[in-house]
Order: C-alpha cells, then sequence, then structure tokens
C-alpha cells in the first residue's frame, strides 16, 4: 500500500514549482492567484525594495567582515535571503507585530533598527539591542521555532483587544521539525488567530539538507492544520510582495492564519563557524546564484530604464553610511560594568540574587584602588 | 473569614485577580467547561467569558509559549498545567522564553506569567502524576518559585503571584485540595506578608525543621509527637523556595543550632542540599551537628502501592530528628 498526499486547491496551496512574478533572468511572469496584490507597486516602489535588498546585502557583507577582523564573535550571514525578508517586511503595517529568527537582518533594517542593533548582540556586548515594543519586532530567536508560539500568543492577544493587527513568525526549514513550529499551527488554526508564519526554506540547517525535514514539500503541511498555504519563489522580491500581501490581507480580515514557504537559499554559511564546504557541492551554489534575488530585480529595473550608474551609486553610499556606523558601534562599543551582569534577572527585587550582587560587589571593591593606580 | 478548601481558595484567588485586573487571562487544558480536572477554575469561564478563560490544545509548550506572545501583548497569562510530570514539554518555553526575556532584554520585557502546578504525590495517582519537579525551577534564574501549604496562603500567594511583574512557578500540593481553613477574602495582598517570605508555623527550641508544601502537616504532626518525648521542634514553611527567606531561616538556625530538612523531591541536588549549603556558610559556628535531609529516594516516582516508601513520613522525620539531637536512631552504632 502506498500513501499518495493530497491537497485542496481550494485553499490556495501550491506544491508544484514555487509561484514565481519575477524569472531570474528579471522577466515578469503573470500569475492569476498573485498578480492583483501587486498592481500597484510601481517602479519608485520598485527601486525601494531593491535599495532595501541592496542595504540587507552589504550589512551582511559587513557583518561578515566585522567578524573575521575579531570584531563580533559570530554572524549568521543572510545572503540570498534578501528578497523574502525585505518583501514580507516591508508588506507589513507598522504595528503588525514581528518575531524573527536571529538570521532576519533584513526584516530588522526594514523596521528601522539602528546601525548598532545590527552588531552588539553579536559582538558579545548585550543579549539583545532594541526596545521590541518601539519597532514592533520582538529580540531575534536563537532557539529554533520557539517565537512561532510567540506570535502565535500575541496574535489571541490582538483578538482580545479587538485589534487589526498581525502577528508575523519567521522561521526556517529546520523550524518545521521542531514541536513548537507544529504546536503552534495548532493553536492558530484553533483559534483562527491572526497570524501569518513564513518559512524561510533556505534548503539548509547547518548541514543538513531540507530532505531531513521534509519529505513533502514545506508548505503542504499546513493545510492539515486547516491553515491555507502558499509556496512562493523566495528569491523573487514581488511574489514575496504579492503572497504577503495576500496572507496579511487574509490574517487581517479575521480568517485565521496563512502559511507562506519561501523557497530561497542561504548562499553563505550557516554562521561565520561554519564551513559549507564539508556538506554542499559548489556547483549548487553556483546554480542558485544564477537565482539572485538582486540582480533579477536590477534586471527587470534596467529593461524599464529605472536603474543606472546613478542610482547604483547613490543605493551603494548610503548602504556604505549604515555600515560605517555599523562598524563604529561594534568597534566603539564599551563593555558593561562587572556587576552589571547581575541587572535585570528579575522585575522586582529577589533576595537571593540582592545578596550575590552584595558579595560581588564587595568582592569587585576589593580591586577598586589598584586599578586606579594604574598597578 | 470564610472556611474553604485549598482548591476553593485557588479558585476564589484567581476569581479574585480577574476581577480587580481585566489583563488576567487563565489558560491550560480542561479549565472552561469541566473547571480543570481538579475544578480549580470552576465558574471562572461563567463568569468572564471564553476570552479569558482558555481551554488550550493539548500541548504544554504551546500554552507556555502562547502565554509569553500574550504578554508581549500585555497580557498577565495564568497557565494551568494538568499535572506535575506533564510540564516538561513547556521546560524550554519556560527556561529559554519565560525565564530569560526580561534579561535578555535588559527590563524592555517583562513576563508576568503565573504557571500553576498541581503538585506532589501522596494521592494514590498514576505514573507522572505525583512529581516534585521543584528544583528544576529554582536552579533557573528569572523565575520565582513558591509552594503553598494551606488555604490562606494558597489564596494570597496566588494573587501576589499574579500581581508581581515576575514570572512565578506556583506549587499547589493535591494533597492538600480537600484540606479545609479559614481564609480572609477581603484582605488587601499588599498588607499580607510578601510572597518571598517564610513562616515559622510552630515554635521550638531544640531542632530548626525547614519544609514546605505538603510537607508542613507532616512536619507539624512529626513536631507534636515529639513534644511528647520532650523534644521541641521549629518548624519553618519555606513558601518560596526562589527566592528563599534566609533571614527567617538562620534565626532559626542561630536559635536551635540544629537542622533537619524535609522534601518529597528526590535528595540528589535538591532544594534540601541547596538549604544545607547556605545554612551551613551562613550559620557554621552556631551549629551542634551535621544537618540532615529527609527526602524522597533518588528514584523515579514509584507505583501508587509504593509511594508511603518513597515520601517522607513522621517517623522518618523523627528519625532524623534523634540523629541531629545525637539520640539513638536508625543509623546508631547500636540500634535504638
Amino acid at each position: 500500500m502506498t500513501y499518495t498526499p493530497t491537497t485542496d486547491s481550494d485553499r490556495f496551496t501550491e506544491l508544484g514549482e514555487p509561484a514565481q512574478l519575477l524569472t531570474p533572468a528579471g522577466e515578469r511572469r503573470h500569475d492569476p492567484r498573485l498578480d492583483e496584490w501587486v498592481a500597484d507597486v510601481d517602479l519608485a516602489t520598485l527601486r525601494g525594495l531593491y535599495r532595501d535588498m541592496a542595504l540587507a546585502r552589504r550589512v551582511d557583507a559587513e557583518g561578515v567582515a566585522l567578524q573575521r577582523q575579531g570584531q563580533l564573535g559570530l554572524w549568521a550571514p543572510a545572503q540570498g535571503q534578501e528578497a523574502v525578508q525585505i518583501a514580507t517586511a516591508r508588506a507589513c503595517r507598522t504595528d503588525d507585530f514581528l518575531f524573527p529568527s536571529y538570521r532576519e537582518l533584513g526584516v530588522l533594517l526594514v523596521r528601522g533598527a539602528a546601525p548598532a542593533d545590527l552588531v552588539l548582540s553579536w559582538r558579545g556586548e548585550v543579549l539583545s539591542t532594541y526596545d521590541p515594543a518601539e519597532l514592533h519586532v520582538a529580540s531575534p530567536q536563537i532557539i529554533i521555532g520557539a517565537q512561532s508560539l510567540h506570535a502565535v500568543g500575541y496574535a489571541m492577544g490582538i483578538q482580545r483587544d479587538g485589534g487589526d493587527q498581525v502577528a508575523v513568525a519567521y522561521f526556517g526549514d529546520g523550524a518545521t521539525s521542531q514541536g513548537d513550529v507544529n504546536e503552534a499551527m495548532v493553536f492558530a488554526s484553533s483559534f483562527s488567530s491572526p497570524v501569518v508564519f513564513v518559512c524561510s526554506n533556505n534548503q539548509w540547517a547547518i548541514s543538513e539538507p531540507v530532505t531531513v525535514q521534509a519529505k513533502y514539500p514545506i508548505a503542504g503541511r499546513a493545510p492539515g492544520f486547516g491553515i491555507p498555504s502558499l509556496r512562493v519563489d523566495g528569491n523573487d522580491v514581488l511574489a514575496c510582495t504579492a503572497a504577503m500581501r495576500w496572507a496579511l490581507d487574509h490574517a487581517r480580515s479575521g480568517e485565521g492564519p496563512v502559511f507562506l514557504e519561501a523557497v530561497t537559499y542561504r548562499m553563505g554559511p550557516h554562521t561565520t563557524s561554519d564551513d559549507p564546504t564539508r556538506y554542499r557541492a559548489a556547483d549548487e551554489l553556483e546554480r542558485w546564484r544564477a537565482r539572485d534575488p538582486l540582480t533579477r530585480l536590477e534586471a527587470l529595473l534596467r529593461a524599464e530604464d529605472a536603474f543606472d550608474d546613478a542610482f547604483l551609486a547613490e543605493v551603494e553610499q548610503d548602504a556604505l553610511a549604515f555600515t560605517s556606523r555599523m562598524r563604529a558601534a561594534a568597534i566603539h562599543a564599551v563593555a558593561g560594568e562587572p556587576l552589571s551582569v547581575l541587572d535585570g534577572v528579575y522585575a522586582e527585587p529577589h533576595t537571593g540574587l540582592d545578596e550575590q550582587r552584595g558579595r560581588f560587589a564587595a568582592y569587585l571593591d576589593g580591586f577598586g584602588d589598584d586599578e586606579e593606580d594604574g598597578r | 473569614m470564610t472556611q474553604l478548601t485549598m482548591g476553593k481558595a485557588l479558585g476564589a484567588g484567581l476569581q479574585r485577580a480577574m476581577a480587580d485586573d481585566d489583563r488576567v487571562l487563565v489558560m491550560g487544558e480542561d479549565i472552561g467547561k469541566l473547571g480543570g480536572v481538579f475544578r480549580i477554575t470552576d465558574g471562572l469561564l461563567d463568569e468572564f467569558g471564553g476570552a479569558r478563560v482558555i481551554d488550550t490544545p493539548l500541548a504544554e509548550s504551546g500554552i507556555v509559549g502562547t502565554a509569553v506572545g500574550l504578554a508581549f501583548r500585555g497580557f498577565r497569562p495564568v497557565v494551568e498545567i494538568q499535572f506535575d510530570g506533564f510540564v516538561y514539554p513547556a521546560f524550554d518555553q519556560i527556561v529559554c522564553q519565560v525565564a530569560k526575556l526580561h534579561y535578555r532584554t535588559a527590563g524592555k520585557v517583562r513576563m508576568p506569567i503565573t504557571i500553576r502546578i498541581p503538585w506532589a504525590g501522596g494521592v494514590g495517582a498514576a505514573e507522572h502524576h505525583s512529581e516534585s519537579p521543584e528544583a528544576y525551577f529554582v536552579h533557573t534564574a528569572g523565575l520565582r518559585v513558591v509552594a503553598v501549604s494551606n488555604p490562606q496562603d494558597a489564596y494570597t500567594m496566588l494573587r501576589q503571584a499574579i500581581a508581581s511583574d515576575d514570572p512565578v512557578v506556583f506549587f499547589e500540593p493535591k494533597r492538600l485540595y480537600h484540606t479545609k481553613g479559614e481564609v480572609d477574602l477581603d484582605a488587601h495582598i499588599s498588607d499580607a506578608p510578601p510572597m518571598g517570605l517564610a513562616r515559622v508555623v510552630r515554635e521550638g527550641s531544640d531542632v530548626t525543621l525547614l519544609t514546605y508544601g505538603a510537607q508542613v502537616t507532616t512536619a507539624l504532626d512529626a513536631a507534636t509527637a515529639a513534644e511528647d518525648e520532650g523534644i521541641s521542634i521549629e518548624v519553618v514553611d519555606l513558601r518560596s523556595l526562589s527566592p528563599v527567606d534566609y533571614r527567617t531561616v538562620t534565626a532559626s538556625v542561630r536559635k536551635t543550632g540544629r537542622v533537619v530538612v524535609t522534601h518529597e523531591a528526590a535528595r540528589e541536588a535538591g532544594v534540601g542540599a541547596e538549604l544545607i549549603a547556605s545554612v551551613t556558610e551562613k550559620c557554621f559556628h552556631y551549629l551542634e551537628s551535621a544537618p540532615v535531609r529527609v527526602t524522597g529516594h533518588d528514584i523515579p516516582y514509584p507505583p501508587a502501592k509504593l509511594e508511603k516508601h518513597h515520601l517522607p513520613d513522621l517517623d522518618r522525620i523523627l528519625d532524623a530528628v534523634d540523629r541531629v539531637l545525637d539520640r539513638p536512631n536508625s543509623l546508631s552504632e547500636v540500634a535504638p
């Protein structure tokens, strides 16, 4: 007996080739479901998306460089995943609350994270930087998939407040094996919560290919939870914009959660500590390089006479200004005082920790005079 | 004052907290129409509705993880874990998220979540329904951990836990759910002793007996029995396990010079180990004898018919009291 997976096309699930509006060569393709969602996207908007993606790529390169130069302890490269990150974040309203993983630097940039916000935690100065309530973005999550439940809980809160915001959970293909992501889909579906799951399927969970996580397209799982899903070309910023707009509209209008699988590729290593040459072939990288999200949008814009050297120079200038400030923030970071490691564990006094603080302070005081004398 | 069982007192505490603050939600398995398997949330669905009394899917990580998201949105979720042994699927969310988010964000994000856990043994239950996992949470920075022993504390401390801006793991001894006591339902929680304070529940002069939860009752019984032999035991109900109120504990130990700790949980690296280490550090020169632990064995929780051999009972406590007093006991070279 063989098991044949079935899908319900009424649920807007497409498990063939990922939906695409922009070919790798930069040609505009038409998709009857997606076209309406980007009908208003003009060249100025596309140039804005290019600008954002170029900034994300430059920030990423700067992060890798800073790590190689010993200024950061670690960096999780996002090269190749700019389209899904920028498009989905740009499609959101500023009061939608986003729950990213550690690799979603494009999401942080769209939300106005400061240059220092991109580097101080990777440098190990702090565990997180910006105020989540200010950017409406939770601190990037390191535990795989844990934030998917936070997004659903936040969405349950939106329902209780009668709000019209949407919560967005970002995670990768590896996370779809986690219990938390599956539990998140159960809760979101049962409570019809306004949440969009954005799975960036970048083909690799460190060294494990996506086939270790899923024998069937990831987007195909969601309908089993009662969640409509869409498989979209994650390197196509236009298709990602359309898909996210559809998903947000669905969730915002009270129809419940949506699952997007953005098929993309992690061009770099998992982190700067990783060596992908041990587990993946060079020709795979070259195949994906031909599907680069920036070059295809550049090709489209050039064909429309909306991309020239002056535009490129301006984009690069702006990116350079940002990364210069990133670099300065890293290099000039001031390490916290020793006693500050005890700060912020509790919101209210805790006698046990307060006693430890007292002892550690007394211990540190014993060195005080020596340091002042420079001995 | 009203006569209430501990179960009813907990329910009254939840009701009061929800009435006082409309950001308080309760969520868990079977807590709505059924009122919880122990009926602690009985009546809350009718009074507050399904938006605030949430029957969740059967997924503990999901329950705690969505509570985190609700806290991000400014709610104060009170989570019911149906049984002590069911909390482990939620361990990652509790340890990595609930406990750490305040520290991770340097205080920008608060996690005022109360995690209620029907707790510990002595009720003849099936496997996974009688566990004492408190040490895991005491060991986790960022959490407060309390254990109640009587209806008044159950009512007051639950309201204090919910009002706290920190996450609180709240242990409710199942064995005492039907125990009655006087409860002042009108008392202001700010007038009650703070949640973090221990209480001397019986004064004595010869031995300090430190305990918490349902063992407080056993400890008091032991103190009464010891009195017949002319031994005066001071019983301290710790109430809070993180933080421990060492001011009260050390004051007692300095008075008596002898310490016994008893809890149902296994001994190795348990709460008793930490208590004795800290008491020894703080009161070494006051101690007349080596402190002794009377705990559950270092075993998985045994079958119900055998749990009486696992739970530290009155006689095992008295045997330990004899040891710290250097009276004949089970470890004496000459049998008593």
